[in-house]
Order: structure tokens, then sequence, then C-alpha cells
């Protein structure tokens, strides 16, 4: 087994982990701010790769370039979701808030394939396509890509969330709502201002990934299935355990894909999920 | 108010006695229209599976989203039986009972010391653990899937194969003993532990009960329902692949239909059934020539209606439909009997608001 070999894995493996881990960070943000599991998060993903995709086939565009218009366009999809319809039932049981997201997600996944069909499209020869060699390794641009821009992303919403003035009226509403209305904090904005963002989140992971995925109305269902593993991994609400799980599942999946099979590859990381909840009942970083 | 019966219960035995004629007078109706009769059937198989859902989902409160496991554990423990021991169907039947329900046993092991989320995902979890599992597992037929023998048909072999009449008749059949069995438990202290535990678990191991012990009674019940009726769905369609009864497409249905008719409630998955698998079978023959799905963008739209509108399901709207008849027969003094008719959902509603009062 070569050394070269192991680093490839491990970039394409950081590459697909830091995908599942801003889907993720998107999904506990909505959640540790207002208590809903977002069911159409995936379908989200879904319409920003169909965003990237289209941009391309008919301008030409880049992913690059129309990174920073499909996360501006998911941070105003994710507030309109919120308004015409989270708001709705945000008084509702739990119930009623799983029937919300799990009709748009049906909703949303059955509208894309009216419209584009059940066909698979992918974005070929983009600027970040094929390999460039460090040292005798031959690394993948698109996942090299994924891992730049995401760790960047990644960093901007800590700086929000955690170093700024919206950050932390973000944070005292995910504590206690209530509280945070007597400080003058308007808790319907910061739960507008989660689904933007949990959206927009989102929006750089689709960018990113359509440089190496194919997009097709079910694509959202693959990835956001590990990512609601890494946020219960991760511990529900906890946003460095979203980030840590979803690398370390990213990494397990490619590892186990190349030296087990493809076809079992998931089975690792559901192992994992709940040999840690069963130490750890609320994931590697949740609150009790 | 004399004109309105005294106890509801005398117009539910009216009315189920009606149902009970309607629904076995039902394939003389279909006659010899083959679609109709296996949407009927279809019906009464995802009634079973949602009243099996709702033992844990519902009486217990413990949401799965990985039911779908038990179902296809069924459907393969007989079609394995009869191919590799040539076993009896019926008997085939007992062990796809057995079988599911010692997983799901097992299963509950480890999960139930979860809660919340973290439990919904371990069910999902390891569900999926084990569809990847069969589609490799050379033994079980792999992704390809096993044909069950073919034998002559009749109720002894289990198959039918020119007139799928009877295929309804024992689905009725299921569906009849099946939720006898559950009007029964949960009238019995083990539905009203079960009924505690979803309330307040922490109480109910406070007055000295095991939650685990109980929950995991409901998980074999749930399980062994469910494993009958993949034995009958392997039955039905002579075949077992691991997506057409390991899908995770089995559990969220199974889950939606119970949730959509009515958590909790007997009559819930019945209606959950009656009313989305035609929309759903209806909707792909009229508008789905083209593959586009159309079945699904009404189906996820009515999801969001209902959502928004009804959130307690459509028992909801049943029982939101009984006090406006009673009101109309008790000559529109209504506000005197709202009381005597029990909307629990809808004052959960009202408990559960995170909003601020503002």
């Amino acid at each position: 087994m070569s050394e070269q070999l192991i680093i490839q894995l491990i970039v394409s493996g950081l590459g697909m982990g830091f995908i599942f881990a801003l889907i993720a960070i998107g999904l506990t943000l909505i959640y540790g701010v207002m208590n809903v599991v977002n069911f159409a998060h995936g379908e989200f993903l879904m319409l920003g790769m169909y965003a990237s995709y289209l941009a391309f086939a008919t301008w030409g565009a880049d992913p690059l370039v129309t990174l920073p218009f499909v996360v501006a366009a998911m941070f105003g999809f994710g507030l309109l979701v919120y308004y015409l319809l989270i708001r709705q039932v945000l008084g509702g049981s739990m119930q009623a808030q799983i029937f919300a997201t799990f009709g748009l997600m049906v909703f949303l996944q059955a509208a894309a394939q009216f419209v584009m069909g059940a066909d698979y499209f992918a974005v070929r020869d983009s600027w970040l396509s094929g390999v460039v060699t460090v040292g005798g390794v031959v690394l993948p641009v698109p996942q090299l890509a994924a891992v730049a821009g995401a760790s960047l992303a990644t960093a901007a919403l800590y700086l929000l969330v955690f170093r700024t003035a919206v950050g932390r009226q973000l944070r005292a509403a995910a504590q206690d709502a209530q509280a945070a209305s007597t400080l003058g904090i308007n808790p319907s904005a910061m739960y507008a201002l989660a689904w933007g963002i949990g959206s927009a989140c989102v929006g750089v992971a689709a960018s990113l990934l359509s440089n190496f995925y194919y997009v097709f109305p079910r694509v959202g269902a693959i990835f956001v299935l590990l990512a609601y593993v890494a946020v219960a991994l991760g511990g529900f609400g906890s946003i460095h355990g979203a980030l840590v799980a979803g690398l370390l599942i990213g990494l397990l999946q490619v590892l186990t894909g190349f030296f087990v099979s493809s076809e079992l590859k998931f089975v690792p990381v559901y192992m994992l999920y709940l040999a840690v909840v069963l130490l750890r009942p609320r994931g590697l970083f949740g609150r009790s | 108010m004399a004109a309105m019966p005294a106890r509801p219960s005398v117009s539910s035995a009216v009315a189920l006695l009606v149902l009970a004629a309607a629904a076995l007078a039902l394939p003389l109706a279909i006659g010899e229209r083959p679609f109709e009769l296996r949407m009927a059937t279809l019906i009464l198989l995802f009634a079973v599976m949602g009243q099996g859902w709702n033992v844990l989902g519902g009486f217990a409160g413990q949401v799965s989203i990985g039911h779908g496991l038990y179902f296809g554990l069924g459907a393969y423990t007989t079609v394995l039986l009869a191919l590799r021991l040539d076993v009896d169907p019926w008997l085939g039947l007992v062990a796809g009972a057995l079988v599911p329900a010692l997983c799901a046993v097992l299963v509950g092991i480890p999960c139930f010391r979860l809660r919340g989320h973290y439990f919904v995902i371990a069910t999902l979890v390891v569900a999926e653990s084990v569809f990847q599992i069969f589609t490799v597992w050379e033994w079980v037929g792999s992704a390809v899937g096993l044909e069950l023998p073919v034998k002559p048909e009749g109720l002894a072999n289990f198959q039918f194969h020119r007139d799928k009449t009877p295929y309804y008749y024992i689905a009725l059949a299921m569906l009849v003993v099946v939720t006898g069995a559950l009007w029964w438990l949960r009238r019995s202290p083990l539905g009203f532990v079960l009924r505690a535990i979803r309330d307040d678990e922490d109480a109910v191991r406070g007055l000295g009960f095991s939650p685990q012990a109980y929950k995991s009674i409901a998980m074999a019940i749930s399980g062994a329902i469910l494993g009958v009726a993949g034995v009958f769905h392997a039955q039905y369609v002579l075949f077992v692949d691991p997506f057409s009864v390991l899908g995770l497409h089995i559990s969220v249905l199974v889950a939606l239909f119970a949730i959509m008719g009515g958590v909790g409630t007997l009559a819930g998955p019945i209606l959950g059934a009656a009313v989305l698998v035609p929309l759903s079978e209806y909707a792909r023959i009229h508008f789905s020539g083209s593959g586009r799905n159309v079945d699904l963008l009404i189906y996820g739209f009515l999801i969001m209606v209902i959502a928004v509108y009804r959130p307690d399901g459509l028992m909801g709207l049943w029982q939101r439909a009984r006090v406006a008849a009673i009101r109309l027969t008790s000559g529109r003094k209504g506000s005197d009997h709202a009381p005597d008719v029990h909307l629990p959902a809808r004052r959960r509603v009202a408990r559960h608001d995170p909003r601020p009062s503002a």
C-alpha cells in the first residue's frame, strides 16, 4: 500500500467530509436555534446543484464564478421557506413541523423531476477539474477545491456565529428565545436568519460538489442521510460536533469504500454512530 | 340532545358494522379490475403496517423510521424457509412474525437508551445497515433478490395466480385481527404503561416500571406485525429483493401513513392508508405517463397543507367534522357539548407553543 494512495484517499475523504460537514452545520444551526429538523435539507442541496449546473450549461459560467450567486440565492430561498412555510407551523406540534419539512422534501424532489426529468447531469471540464501533482502525489482538483472552499466557508461561519453581534443574538435566541426577546432580540428574525445561513451553507456545498458529482432529483437524499447522522453523531445543535462528525464520516466512508467494499461503505459510519451514542447518548459534543 | 347518541360507542359500533360489510363486499363491486383490487389490497396491507408502527410510535411514543427492516425480515424469512427448507408458507408466516420480533427486541436493547432524535436516527441507521448488507449477501440473493417457488394455487400454499381476490380477504382478515388485538392492548395495563412512557418516561421509571422492558415488548409486537405484513407481501408478489422490502421508502411511508392518519389512534393508520394509497396510485396512473412524478408533487403539496392547517392528521379532520355534526344536530348550542368530544391533539398544540407570547 503506497503512501501516495493513502494521501489520495484522505484528500478525497476530506473533500466529501467537508461537504457533509457544511450540510450538517446548516441542519444543526436550524435545529439549534429552533428545534426543527429540516427534512428538506438535502433537496436544498439538490436545488443548489441544479442552479450551478444550469448556469454552466446555459451561459458557460463556471461553478466557481456562480458560487456567490448560488449562495445568495440559497440564502434567499431559506428565508422564503421560513416565511412561507415554517412560520406557519412554528406554534404547532412537532408532528406539524415534521410534516411541513417532509412535505417540502417530497415536493421539491418531485418538482425537480417534473422540470428537469430523471436524467443525470454533470458539469464537465470546469476550471476545477483534472488533477495536480504535488511531490509525486496525484490529487484530484475538485476535491482539493472542496476542502479549501468548504474550510473557508466554515471559518467564515464560525466568525459570524461566534465573533459578531448578530451571531451572539443568534446564539442567545437559540439558548432561550423568551429571554432573548426581553433583551430586544426579535426571535423570528433570528429564526429566519438561521434558515438563511443554513441554506447558504448548503449553497456552498452544492457549488463545490457540482464540480465532481452528478446532479439528479434524488441526489440530496444520498448526502443528507449522512448529514443527519453527522448532526446526531456530533450532537444535535452543536456546530463543532457537525464539523468534526462530517469530516470523520467523509474519511470513514471513503476508506471503507476502498478497502472493504463500495456497497458497504456506509455501514461502518452507521456502526460508528451507534457506538458513539451508546457511550455518549447526546453525541460527541451534545449538551444535556 | 335526544337526537344525539348518548354514548359514542353505539354509533361507533354501527359505523364499524357498515365498514365491515363494505370491506367484505368490495371485491364484488370491483369485479374483474386488477388495478382496483391491487389498490384495495395495498390499502389493507399498509393499514396493517401502520397499525404495527403505531404500537411503538403512537402508543409508546418512540418514533422509528427504520420499520421497513421488520417488514423486510418477515418477507425474507418466509421466502428463505420456503426456498432452502421447503417449509410450509403458514409455518413461514409464524416464523416471519417471530424472527422480526426477536430482531426488534435485539435492536431495541441499544436503541432504547437513546431519546428523541437520537433514537430516530439510530432506527434509521440500523435499518439502512441491514439493507446494505442484504444487497451484497449472496445467500439471501444479494441485490438481485429471490423468487418464491411457484406452487399450485390455494389457501394451503398461500398462493393465488389467476384470481387475486383471496389475497384481499387474507389482508382484510389480518387487518381485523391486528386492529382487534390492538384495541384490546390499548385498554390493557400494558397499553396504559406504554402511553405513560410516551407522556413521561421518567415518571414511569419513578413508579417502579422498567421503561426499557415495556418498550421492548412494544417493539416486539410492532416488529411481529410488520413481519406478518412482510410475509403477506412476499406471498403476494412471489419475490423479495432488498430495495422493494427493505428500502428506506418503506420505513418512511409506514411512519407517514400512521402519522398522517393520526398518531396513537386505532383508526388513524387505516384512514391514512385509505386516503393516501389511492391518492398516490391514481395520481400515478393519471399523470405519470411521462415519468415526471406528478403524484409526488401533489403528495408533497398536500402534506404541507395538512401540516399548516390540520397538524393532528386526518383523524383530527374527522373529529372536527364530528364536532360540527354534533353541534348541528343539537340545535347549534354547540359550546355546551364541545367538552364531550375529545380533541387531544389540539390541546397538545397549545401547550407546545415555543413562540414567545408577543
